[in-house]
């Protein structure tokens, strides 16, 4: 029986928890090897573990794997969650690099200094609201179908839902005017794999909090 | 016959001279739009071409395709540039990624103030050299075969080889810092006692690399003056984006 999946990554989010939520999401069972400190990071590296000697690195397959993306692409591929040809596979991945875009941007808003905090925020609701979350409750309802593409669960539905989330803890009213977003959110986060992960005692992890975060620039040597 | 893809951006490299490299490694020509005025971007928006507002826009087979990664993903997957299977593809990816943040940081830093822009050069370079570039010469050295990957040419090659040439646009040294590379480039005559001992030794560093995907017929083609590949920004050009971006 195949070895289950493993991450290494600190014990938060960060730009893990897509690989989390699209594990969960195809139902795959995985382990995981935290950092605790800046030492178990350069354990990493002196092993030759790191290709780019950056995390996330995933073991699966016999493989080492490094590149948010390149591990999305390979655990979608393989769980059948990319469409069903190339045309399919281009209009994900055009929407889940948008999802990848503003991810960022609440990714980075943790490392924002206070001073300039309440500027940042007003600029994050304003993409969220203004730039992204339209063009997807567009997409939704020019087909008026039950995913984004292809009329079939895949990654971009999986991407778009954790993200929603994200944007509701910053703030629930963001997705006040987008209810083709509010019933994807609540369709997918009806599959069983994925209320399963909702749940507590899953691998999904929390916000950030000043504790880990303190933890986190020390792992990764950050201001 | 079916229509040449329409690529739509500013007038130089950005985001989309990977996608540039990529078609022409391909042999597929391009058509290019140029965006000179804020008011032709605020045209391709309003005609809700732009999925998020935003360029590279390439306009190929019936679709209208914006974010970077999604056309080259699409453009390597059309040309059979992927790889033969999944765990081919997973590579060609890795690599990629790795060299187009390299690349990044470059396009990036044409738009900082003039200190800030040096020092981020500088951490290009070093990272180029201590980091990317160390992690491709191990993987041709230990499989000796003349591609990254599946012993066939693919996107991860040219990604490499673009990275490679904008890095030694900062730093024409920067392959020469690789031990292996030192004898081949600074010592000739020992490079040949080196060949001759293991004929395979020439096929195993990165300037063997470049010489060698250098001299593909597509890419040599479009190294040479006059194809569309763009120059290094210049004021011109950060004007431009910053006038049109509004930034």
């Amino acid at each position: 029986m195949a070895a289950k999946p493993k991450l290494h990554y600190f014990n938060g989010r960060g730009r893990m928890e897509p690989i989390r939520w699209l594990l969960a999401a195809a139902g795959v069972e995985f382990e995981e090897e935290f950092l605790e400190t800046s030492k178990d990071l350069e354990k990493l590296r002196n092993d030759g573990s790191l290709m780019f000697q950056q995390v996330p690195m995933v073991e699966i397959d016999g493989m080492k794997l490094v590149q948010c993306r390149a591990i999305l692409n390979y655990i979608a591929a393989k769980y059948n969650l990319y469409g069903k040809d190339t045309k399919e596979r281009a209009l994900i991945d055009m929407y889940i690099e948008g999802v990848a875009d503003l991810n960022e941007v609440y990714i980075h808003l943790i490392l924002t200094p206070p001073s300039e905090k309440a500027a940042k925020i007003t600029e994050i609701k304003d993409k969220t609201t203004n730039r992204y979350l339209p063009a997807f409750e567009k997409v939704l309802k020019s087909h008026g179908q039950d995913y984004l593409v292809g009329n079939r669960l895949s990654r971009a539905d999986i991407h778009l839902v954790e993200l929603l989330y994200t944007v509701e803890e910053l703030d629930p009213s963001l997705l006040a005017n987008f209810p083709l977003l509010k019933a994807l959110k609540a369709r997918i986060s009806n599959l069983p794999t994925v209320k399963k992960f909702l749940q507590p005692g899953s691998p999904r992890k929390p916000p950030m909090d000043e504790k880990n975060l303190a933890k986190a620039k020390e792992i990764f040597h950050l201001k | 016959m079916a229509a040449k893809p329409k690529l739509c951006y500013f007038r130089g490299r950005g985001r989309m001279e990977s996608i540039r490299w990529l078609l022409a490694a391909a042999g597929v020509e391009f058509e290019e739009e140029f965006i000179e005025t804020r008011e032709q971007y605020e045209k391709l928006q309003k005609d809700g071409r732009l999925l998020f507002g935003q360029v590279p826009l390439v306009e190929m087979d019936g679709m209208v395709l914006t974010q970077t990664k999604a056309i080259l993903s699409y453009l390597a997957a059309k040309y059979d540039l992927y790889g033969k299977d999944l765990k081919e593809r997973v590579r060609v990816d890795m690599y990629a990624d790795g060299t187009l943040d390299l690349m990044m940081m470059i396009a990036l830093a044409a738009f900082k103030t003039p200190g800030e822009k040096e020092e981020n050069l500088a951490l290009v370079v070093k990272k180029a050299k201590t980091c990317y570039f160390p992690a491709f010469e191990k993987i041709l050295k230990d499989h000796g075969e003349d591609f990254l990957v599946g012993n066939k040419f693919s996107w991860a090659d040219v990604q490499l080889l673009e990275a490679i040439l904008m890095v030694e646009e900062l730093d024409a040294s920067v392959l020469s810092d690789f031990p292996l590379l030192k004898v081949v480039c600074e010592q000739p005559h020992k490079a040949q006692e080196a060949m001759n001992r293991d004929k395979d030794f020439s096929k195993i560093c990165l300037q063997a690399f470049k010489t060698r995907i250098s001299s593909i017929p597509t890419i040599k083609k479009f190294l040479q003056p006059g194809s569309q590949r763009k120059l290094p920004p210049d004021s011109h050009y950060v004007k431009t984006v910053r006038k049109v971006l509004q930034l």
